[in-house]
């Protein structure tokens, strides 16, 4: 994966003369310590990520934790103390923390756009003089603006309230108008600082399957933050976990709930269903890993009631269920009821947690087998896989 | 008195003579160069007057009330225009009024242009305006009367002088809304700004300009009013004006021109303040 934005152990301290505070953090003072002794605030502390090309990133912690200072120094709102943050566009690329004023303005018109919280859009400007702002101070030709400007509102639907003032529109509009002038500059990467926490429950969820519909055609850069776990499991490729200006844990969503840092991260999650996050692949116990018998056997289950007969190609050529022979069928057309003859259901590994367990329900609690795309047996899972991974054991 | 009160009393610190050698350094150094703004200023303002004196004053009423109707795009505004001014025409003041207009309007100018750069510059720097805040109190509190003496010695009598005063008196309303509406414009539309990667000065012209405008515009409104309440000490002074036949009423006693001039205050300050207010379409 080609990298977007790189941060390398950045550190972000406000305040003026934060050269103390710096020497500080290195003998490894705690937040309040500084603050203590010296008056400035940690916004950030050593903290290195890489957004890549094409991806949702999605920066997480309670308020105060240091997201937000983060995502700024992207674009420089706030100035880095210490550290790199590289941004890439195609082949060139700069250091944010240490470039000219010009190639700051570069970067802020061609290469990274933002969408505030707050939305902060210009009240005396229309829908579609705000939308065409940033291509307005990178001097854009009007005739190029208008028919780009044009362009966006269609894509977020608001081509009818051009001409309104941003005021007259709902909460949700007036981001849309805000995600618009993002998109309008046509930069690579997205910045968008809690974009959603603002409206309500209802429009959000609906603004974040419209960014995910978008995002699917626009393939930008994503750099998201957020304070709403649910939130970030659904739009984010990755999720990076911030505490006190540290960087906690970066992964998968899967990762995260699956495997947590630390106790900060698993309070977090703790109210996260996993039925909505794991897949079959998430928690199966790879072939490797099962009880091999003669003859190519192999037993689904630690207690040994149901087994695969494989050929060298993995591919399964015989079931038996508590010494009986059995079918193998796939879980996702599973029925309502539970089938006559002895069935083990095979899962994919992209298969929802959910589907797993109501495939385990209809066949008496047989173990469900996991296949790859060609039919192969990767691995299975029993009743004991889910009930841990249900509940984080 | 007791002895020290006494040695206080005595030893008095010579303000007063220290600012009377001040300003007859001024004016043995300077006059040419007071003289000569005076000289200007007076045939700037003079031929201004003699101008509009000149179209009948049927005819620039109903131009005033036009440009009512124009800035308000409220006819009620244009039809109370022409009524008040025809009032001042019957009542015979026309000539003062026009005087005053210009005095008003041409020191509402000055004020601007000095106040509006004034207040943008204190609020992009947070030194300036601890120096100018004593200043502007002090320009705002000093007693008229005070500083008219002195601009009286610089600038002889006249319109000039009237004019300089009620700059000095005027100016700091809009230095101070100026620097408040800069200084309250919402930091998420600066960081809007400047995320789009605005410069200074685009900062300024696209966003901070027109975020402060309804306060700079209130700037505008007040710097009015306070050049039309100079109007009177300005006659002292030697301008011409409604101020005038109030003076005149005042040393004669003379109910019935009082009266009369004052309502043409009145209705002036009332035409102008309706003509000067922003009503924004997205003032929430």
């Amino acid at each position: 994966m080609k990298p977007a934005v790189e941060f390398k152990h950045v550190d972000i301290i406000f305040g003026e003369e934060p050269a103390n505070a710096l020497s500080l953090l290195d003998k490894g003072a705690s937040r309040d310590e500084i603050l203590e002794k010296t008056g400035n605030v940690l916004g950030c502390a050593d903290c290195s990520m890489t957004v890549a090309e094409g991806e949702i990133s999605v920066l997480m912690g309670l308020s105060g934790s240091g997201k937000s200072t983060l995502l700024r120094a992207v674009n420089r709102l706030n100035t880095v103390t210490r550290g790199e943050v590289i941004v890439h566009d195609g082949d060139w690329s700069a250091d944010v923390v240490s470039c000219s004023e010009q190639e700051l303005r570069k970067i802020r018109r061609e290469c990274v756009a933002m969408v505030f919280q707050q939305f902060a859009l210009l009240p005396w400007r229309t829908v579609a003089e705000n939308v065409g702002f940033g291509l307005e101070l990178a001097g854009v030709p009007e005739k190029e603006r208008e028919e780009c400007v044009a362009r966006q509102l269609e894509l977020v639907h608001l081509e009818q309230w051009a001409d309104k003032y941003a005021h007259e529109l709902s909460g949700g509009m007036q981001q849309r108008v805000g995600l618009a002038r993002a998109f309008a500059t046509e930069a690579p990467i997205l910045l968008m600082d809690e974009p959603f926490s603002a409206l309500d429950p209802l429009i959000r969820t609906k603004l974040q399957d419209e960014l995910l519909q978008l995002q699917a055609d626009l393939k930008k850069t994503i750099l998201f933050v957020s304070h709403d776990l649910e939130e970030a499991l659904k739009i984010g490729n990755r999720i990076t976990i911030m505490e006190g200006g540290y960087i906690v844990q970066s992964g998968t969503p899967e990762e995260i709930v699956l495997e947590p840092a630390n106790d900060y991260v698993r309070d977090f999650i703790s109210n996260v269903n996993p039925l909505s996050v794991l897949t079959a692949w998430n928690i199966m116990r790879d072939r490797r890993d099962l009880d091999q018998g003669e003859d190519g056997w192999v037993w689904l289950d630690r207690r040994k009631t149901t087994r695969f007969r494989l050929d060298d190609k993995h591919m399964v050529i015989g079931a038996e269920r508590n010494g009986k022979p059995a079918s193998w069928d796939s879980c996702d057309g599973i029925g309502d009821t539970a089938p006559e003859e002895p069935t083990v259901f095979w899962a994919q590994a992209g298969t929802p947690l959910k589907t797993v367990m109501l495939a385990m329900h209809r066949s008496q609690t047989a173990p469900v087998a996991v296949f790859d795309d060609q039919s192969r047996f990767l691995g299975a899972i029993g009743v004991r896989d889910v009930l841990g991974s249900v509940l984080r054991r | 008195m007791d002895p020290v009160s006494t040695w206080i009393a005595d030893t008095k610190i010579p303000i007063g003579r220290w600012g009377r050698q001040f300003f007859d350094f001024l004016t043995d150094n300077f006059a040419w160069f007071f003289d000569s703004i005076a000289n200007s200023l007076a045939t700037v303002l003079d031929g201004l007057v003699d101008a509009l004196l000149f179209i009948p004053p049927v005819v620039l009423a109903a131009a005033v009330a036009a440009l009512a109707w124009w800035l308000q795009k409220s006819w009620k505004l244009a039809l109370a225009t022409l009524l008040g001014l025809v009032f001042i025409i019957n009542q015979d003041l026309w000539d003062e009024t026009v005087e005053t207009l210009v005095l008003v309007v041409a020191a509402a100018a000055c004020s601007m242009a000095i106040g509006v750069p004034i207040g943008i510059w204190a609020a992009h720097n947070a030194r300036i305006y601890r120096v100018l805040q004593p200043i502007l109190d002090l320009m705002q509190t000093m007693p008229t009367f005070v500083y008219l003496i002195p601009v009286l010695i610089l600038f002889g009598l006249g319109i000039a002088p009237g004019l300089i005063v009620t700059v000095i008196f005027a100016s700091p309303a809009p230095i101070r809304l100026t620097y408040l509406g800069i200084t309250s414009v919402p930091a998420p539309m600066l960081e809007a700004g400047e995320a789009f990667g605005a410069t200074k000065r685009q900062l300024l012209w696209k966003v901070e300009l027109p975020a402060a405008l309804p306060s700079i515009m209130a700037g505008l409104t007040q710097c009015i009013m306070l050049s039309l309440s100079m109007v009177v000490i300005a006659a002292l002074i030697g301008a011409n004006g409604l101020g005038k036949p109030v003076v005149r009423a005042l040393n004669t006693v003379n109910i019935p021109l009082g009266l009369e001039a004052g309502l043409a205050i009145v209705v002036l300050a009332i035409v102008l303040d309706r003509m000067s207010r922003v009503s924004r379409g997205d003032a929430k």
